[in-house]
């Protein structure tokens, strides 16, 4: 039997004040590690080259296949729909799986997680401050993406005409969405010793296809479209195409009967859906791992 | 239970459930830690010895809040290990040896700062803390170097002085000292007493199979095998238990089919290992009295055994090991990898 929980001398640790401490600190921290590990693993010649060629490279293989298949209507409101939602999809790769490769990468590659694990921080708030440098890096292969759509592909921007408040609202909502979803994905890979590589560029792939990045979900199967309207990602990107391009993105037929207000209401609630369920979800995979002794077991992938 | 003591276990057992990878449903129960009971008082340097894969790592993964046991509890500064593992967390640090955690990106500075910060430790007091164990540890000349250039034996010196950066009340060290070099490790080994010595209030609680190091370092030693302990006391205790018998070291040319076990038929023979030595082998006893030794040495004689050299000599954490186990340490490690 176990004796009961004694009262220590020393100050107790869990009163709201001090979590709150100990949450800001973990994400402050992981903030500047997370920045130190995406900036400096070559010299900053290379990392400005690759960072904008990488989403450059990433939006002409869209803009070719799109060309090639249309004879190229670039015209056609489809173009910058497509555009933009690709552009910024590239924040679903760089946040979802930027705060759950935190996992991985410390498990794995820097073998440092059991000694994260045991220091006195919040690990959620910590793996959300690693997410933050994907997110400013991914926030630049972003611009880059729209700067060459406007300069090059003739993508119908006029900052005058943009919804500069509901565009604000809706990447804010949709990135602390984003960060949650991936705390969920980071909490199963705490669970998840083999194969874990796989988690992110599977969900991040499988939603590109389901949330109406690339093509509106009538273009899916109808049994495959309720999960698109299940996914907080396919208000998000709706939000966002309403905001930059106003009534061209009006014109699709899948939300078309939703005013911004709905939309902003409904990925509000997904969101806080999806906190709820990274809240349990990481007390879950947290014990679990525990008790199967996963936290620092590695497989040298 | 005692606030005075800073690690209590009860009972302590874990078992890994490992799985057919190919068969999912055929399951194989590992037995890695068994009815550990311990009780640590605050100011104690304790060791853990045995060979590898005798339980040690998983017993200190259970104490730092890394691993659930399966039966039994512990509490570590006083906190319950399952239940209360953000109370432990402020109060400890670890380390663990023959590794090489740290991110290579950044200085051995930046590192220990970082995890320093993780603690909420002021930043200037934090960098006087660095400066002074890096000082102390013989690595202040490599501050500014980004850890992915240090060899592995500087690395396992830069994690150990990020365990003593936080001035935690309990310090697991697991393995300090493996895989470094004899200079490194005897640096390794002064810079903890050092710090005990300077902080006689904190508690370790070390690993090792080095025999020297649990004798030279720690106030108390566990001996550990197979997930159980065996035996609980002082390095000097535990000798003199052997102390009322003979210990002698005879090396001989060749056995010629002398066996230990035959040695041990005779009366008053405790114990005898026979090991390979340079050119011939070495016959370790333990006798009941000096008396017994001329009967070993007419066993030797019949058998066309030439004694080459012989010592009577004081006993051992080796000796210890053997009588408790009945091989000695680097025969149960042999045994372990099979």
């Amino acid at each position: 039997m176990r004796p009961p929980i004694h009262q220590s001398t020393t100050l107790p640790t869990t009163n709201l004040p001090t979590r709150w401490a100990a949450a800001w600190r973990s994400f402050r921290i992981a903030t500047w590690l997370g920045w130190q590990i995406e900036s400096n693993w070559t010299d900053p010649f290379l990392f400005a080259i690759y960072s904008m060629l990488k989403p450059l490279a990433s939006a002409a293989i869209l803009v070719v296949m799109y060309g090639v298949i249309t004879n190229g209507q670039f015209q056609n409101p489809i173009f910058p729909y497509i555009y933009l939602g690709n552009a910024f999809y590239i924040y679903v790769g760089a946040v979802m799986t930027g705060v759950s490769w935190a996992v991985i990468d410390d498990r794995e590659h820097y073998r440092t997680l059991k000694y994260i694990y045991v220091a006195p921080i919040r690990i959620p708030a910590y793996w959300l401050g690693r997410g933050v440098a994907r997110f400013l890096t991914g926030s630049f292969a972003v611009l880059i993406t729209l700067a060459a759509g406007v300069l090059f592909l003739h993508v119908p921007f006029q900052p005058a005409r943009v919804d500069w408040l509901l565009f604000l609202v809706s990447l804010t909502l949709g990135v602390v969405m984003l960060a949650l979803m991936g705390l969920v994905l980071a909490s199963i890979s705490l669970m998840i010793a083999h194969h874990f590589f796989l988690i992110g560029e599977a969900v991040a792939g499988a939603l590109y296809l389901l949330s109406g990045a690339i093509f509106p979900l009538e273009v899916l199967p109808p049994w495959l479209r309720p999960l698109g309207f299940a996914m907080p990602i396919t208000y998000w990107l709706e939000l966002i195409r309403r905001s930059l391009l106003g009534d061209i993105a009006s014109g699709f037929p899948t939300l078309s009967g939703f005013t911004n207000g709905q939309l902003l209401g409904i990925l509000a609630g997904l969101s806080v859906l999806f906190g709820l369920m990274a809240a349990v979800t990481f007390r879950f995979c947290d014990r679990r791992a525990r008790e199967k002794g996963l936290i620092d077991r590695t497989t040298n992938y | 239970m005692s606030t005075d003591l800073a690690i209590e276990t009860h009972n302590l057992g874990r078992v890994y459930t490992v799985r057919n990878r190919r068969e999912r449903r055929i399951r194989k129960e590992i037995v890695a830690l068994q009815d550990v009971n311990l009780q640590i008082p605050r100011g104690e340097l304790f060791g853990l010895l045995g060979p590898n894969g005798a339980g040690k790592t998983t017993l200190i993964k259970i104490l730092t809040t890394l691993l659930s046991p399966t039966t039994g509890w512990a509490r570590v500064a006083g906190y319950d290990v399952v239940r209360e593992p953000h109370k432990i967390r402020p109060r400890i640090n670890m380390v663990s040896g023959g590794e090489a955690s740290g991110y290579g990106l950044l200085t051995v500075r930046e590192n220990l700062w970082m995890f320093a910060q993780f603690y909420g430790l002021p930043s200037r007091e934090a960098n006087r803390r660095i400066e002074e164990l890096l000082r102390r540890i013989g690595l202040a000349d490599r501050i500014h170097t980004k850890s992915s250039d240090l060899s592995t034996g500087l690395r396992q010196k830069m994690n150990i002085v990020r365990g003593f950066l936080t001035d935690p009340e309990i310090l697991f060290l697991d393995e300090p000292t493996l895989g470094l070099d004899v200079n490194a490790a005897r640096d390794v080994r002064q810079f903890i007493r050092e710090w005990l010595d300077a902080h006689p209030d904190r508690t370790v609680l070390l690993t090792t199979h080095y025999m020297v190091e649990a004798d030279e370092l720690c106030d108390r030693v566990a001996i550990i095998s197979q997930g159980r302990v065996l035996a609980c006391d002082s390095p000097e205790a535990l000798k003199r238990r052997l102390q009322r018998e003979a210990l002698f070291d005879i090396d001989i040319t060749a056995p010629n089919g002398l066996t230990a076990a035959a040695l041990e038929a005779l009366p008053g023979v405790r114990k005898a290992v026979l090991t390979d030595a340079d050119g011939g082998a070495r016959l370790s006893l333990v006798l009941a009295a000096d008396s017994v030794l001329p009967g070993v040495i007419g066993v030797l004689t019949e058998r066309a055994v030439q004694v080459r050299h012989l010592t009577k000599r004081e006993p051992t954490l080796e000796d210890v090991f053997v009588e408790l186990v009945g091989r000695p340490l680097a025969e149960e490690e042999g045994q372990d990898e099979q």
